[in-house]
């Protein structure tokens, strides 16, 4: 019997492990179709991952919020520690392996993973009610509908059922140590603060019982936490892992730079003085301007479409947004990461990419949203974990521009005056000093 | 007074301490025209050797490049780096905090670095310096004035500091809106906004935020960016408020408040 369960145990840990890496693979190659973008060492990334990822320090601009996710994140990871043991556990069909050599140390250890374990679980109650009753706006919009809302409330649940298992099974193994029954009784641990209130629950239970209602809460506990990281990839969830590398790689310029296009500034140089051609530019391949789909953006912006969480921050920070235009930075990066979904199974089912007649730009975000942007950085400057929505609109503004000429015709006009006129209104340049003549005193 | 241009410093052996960059809002716009000459005024009263490109100063290329038009953006930036490069301009300081943003970021790959810097803050090391001496610094006094963020000197630049100092040497009232600083809410005119209609929406940006800057009960609301000027400027107007709210740039309240100098 015993040999059995470890038999299950590591089939059930292999394929959960063996899925796992499957997926994170397939992302890893997903984020890998964008174009190479060049991070150079610096020490502020590790800042940035200090004070963004672990710290979460812009999470604290509304305090209630930022501590109650605090407690999930810190204490979630931390409880997880204690996953070592029960996999050691299930490996070796030991139990409670580490507490021999801890002693009252272990107590303590698994006291304080159990206070955690509390509070996860009253955040998350606290978190789904707020999500769900109270109308906090950014997590109530449109483009939530169906998976996304669903899939904010699957994780929570989770959580919550997670917890609970860790708990019931502390119970129940201690109202089992009460009795001394087989290996329980061999490690006697001292009362557990938090499910030890609910041991006493279990004195009218046989120990048969017991010991059914301890295996399954640790079975289905362990079983849960291997369902729970398969189902990471799949969710918005999937920051608690990616936040780190984002907030690491993320850009270091001052907000208000937009980067460079070095080959168009190349086209133009040799426009203007056409001797510093290279001889032999006739190799050069025939180039695309700005991002039409997921390719033609850097990996950077792919890498942070699958971190982002869909809190909706951004879109509640965006002027256009507010005034009821259809851009929502949120929605590009859900778009994003999407369409890269996608394309990832197109992939996978052709060997290569087959053309499936659709792109980023048109068919999942439209002109209508990229014009409405005013390009002010209010959603790059709250995004928690760094990411730049700013940046994909502007490339997919490029491949507009410089691919299509489809643009606004104000702007058309704007171009225009600009090129004729060296402004962007129709002014003759002649005037361009007139305010100074005005303001001449007769010498 | 006089106004000079690069060209008359250059024909007279002479080498300003500064340019100063107008900007195309400041150069053509009637309403900003007031703001270059006010914030000349300044410079003229304090007795900084500056110039002006004059005719020769072209668009940065700004609205275009957020446009998405980096070509057009590229053959601006080429013509104005070749230009200042040729004088050997080294200083310069501007009113526009789009133009700022360019020179400060994006210039500098292009072969074009310059030390750049916003005239708030210019102002703000005038004052420091004891340079501005503001001596009708009563004109404000006790007046309830708000200051909204540019985009381009705030969030863009982190320059949140130097025009609310510029505004406390004033001795006036600094009330702050909702949402300022970092979260600041945009003027609607940037990304190229200023040049086209806004897309379909319930509400104008500017409105929107000209109505939070009204809810402050200010009488002056102090920009930094000429576009924002305009943009709250229209929104004053268009709730009838004219009479009650003004809107200023903060070199057209120090201009004001050094009167008699």
């Amino acid at each position: 019997m015993q040999l059995a369960q470890q038999i299950l145990f590591i089939i059930l840990a292999g394929v959960a492990l063996w899925l796992f890496i499957k997926k994170a693979k397939f992302i890893n190659r997903n984020i890998k179709l964008g174009r190479d973008e060049n991070f150079e060492p610096d020490p502020g990334r590790w800042r940035n991952v200090l004070l963004m990822a672990f710290g979460q320090k812009r999470m604290f601009d509304n305090p209630f919020v930022a501590v109650l996710h605090f407690i999930l994140y810190a204490g979630f990871t931390i409880i997880n520690i204690e996953i070592l043991e029960i996999v050691l556990d299930g490996i070796f069909g030991t139990h409670r392996l580490f507490a021999p050599y801890l002693g009252s140390f272990y107590t303590f250890v698994i006291n304080f993973f159990e206070i955690l374990a509390f509070l996860v679980l009253a955040s998350c109650i606290i978190f789904l009610l707020r999500r769900n009753t109270v109308k906090v706006p950014r997590l109530n919009m449109n483009e939530l509908n169906g998976w996304p809302r669903n899939d904010a409330n699957y994780i929570l649940f989770f959580e919550i059922i997670l917890m609970s298992l860790f708990l019931l099974m502390n119970s129940s193994d201690k109202a089992l140590q009460i009795r001394g029954y087989g290996y329980y009784g061999e490690v006697q641990t001292a009362n557990f603060w938090v499910s030890g209130i609910i041991t006493p629950l279990f004195q009218n239970f046989t120990t048969p019982a017991l010991v059914v209602l301890e295996r399954t809460a640790w079975w289905l506990h362990i079983a849960g936490i291997f369902i729970f990281l398969n189902y990471l990839p799949y969710s918005k969830h999937l920051h608690i892992i990616l936040a780190f590398p984002n907030t690491y790689y993320t850009w270091l310029k001052p907000q208000g730079e937009m980067l460079n296009m070095p080959e168009i500034q190349k086209e133009v140089l040799y426009a203007m003085q056409p001797e510093t051609v290279p001889t032999d530019a006739a190799v050069e391949q025939p180039k695309k301007f700005g991002a039409k789909d997921v390719f033609d953006l850097s990996w950077k912006n792919l890498l942070d479409a699958y971190t982002c969480t869909e809190c909706g921050r951004c879109t509640a920070a965006c002027p256009a947004n507010q005034t009821g235009k259809l851009l929502s930075p949120r929605k590009i990066m859900m778009d994003t990461r999407d369409r890269m979904e996608v394309v990832g199974y197109n992939i996978d089912k052709n060997k290569e990419y087959a053309d499936d007649g659709k792109t980023l730009l048109h068919d999942y975000i439209t002109t209508e949203e990229l014009w409405a942007c005013t390009s002010c950085q209010a959603c790059v400057q709250v995004c928690p974990v760094l990411i730049d929505p700013l940046n994909i609109i502007n490339q997919l503004k490029r491949y507009l521009a410089l691919e299509e000429s489809n643009q606004p015709a104000e702007w058309n006009a704007m171009y225009s005056n600009i090129e004729n006129n060296f402004a962007p209104w129709k002014f003759s340049p002649d005037e361009r000093d007139k305010w100074a003549e005005e303001m001449n005193t007769p010498s | 007074m006089q106004v000079k241009s690069m060209a008359d410093f250059l024909a007279s052996g002479e080498t300003p301490e500064i340019l100063f960059w107008v900007g195309c809002a400041g150069s053509f716009d009637q309403r900003a025209q007031k703001i270059t000459k006010a914030f000349a005024t300044i410079l003229h009263k304090v007795g900084i050797s500056y110039a002006i490109l004059g005719k020769e100063e072209m668009c940065t290329g700004d609205p275009a490049r957020r446009a998405g038009n980096e070509f057009l953006f590229q053959m601006m930036a080429y013509q104005n780096i070749q230009l200042l490069n040729n004088y050997g301009i080294k200083k310069i300081v501007t009113t526009c905090p789009h133009c700022f943003n360019i020179f400060k970021n994006e210039y500098p790959q292009l072969g074009g670095s310059y030390d750049i810097i916003h005239h708030t803050t210019f102002l703000q090391s005038l004052i420091d310096d004891g340079k501005i001496k503001l001596t009708d610094a009563h004109a404000f006094k006790g007046k309830k004035i708000t200051y909204h963020d540019s985009c381009y000197l705030g969030r863009g630049n982190g320059i949140y500091e130097a025009p609310r100092k510029v505004l406390e040497a004033l001795d006036a009232e600094l009330v702050e809106m909702k949402r300022c600083g970092k979260k600041g809410l945009c003027c609607g005119a940037g990304g190229a906004q200023m040049f086209k209609e806004e897309e379909p929406g319930n509400k104008r940006v500017n409105f929107e935020r000209t109505e939070e800057a009204i809810e402050t009960g200010s009488e002056i609301v102090a920009a930094a960016c000429p576009f924002c000027n305009t943009m709250l400027t229209d929104g004053v107007k268009a709730v009838e408020k004219e009479a009650e709210v003004k809107v200023y740039d903060i070199a057209e309240l120090i201009a004001a408040s050094m009167n008699d100098v």
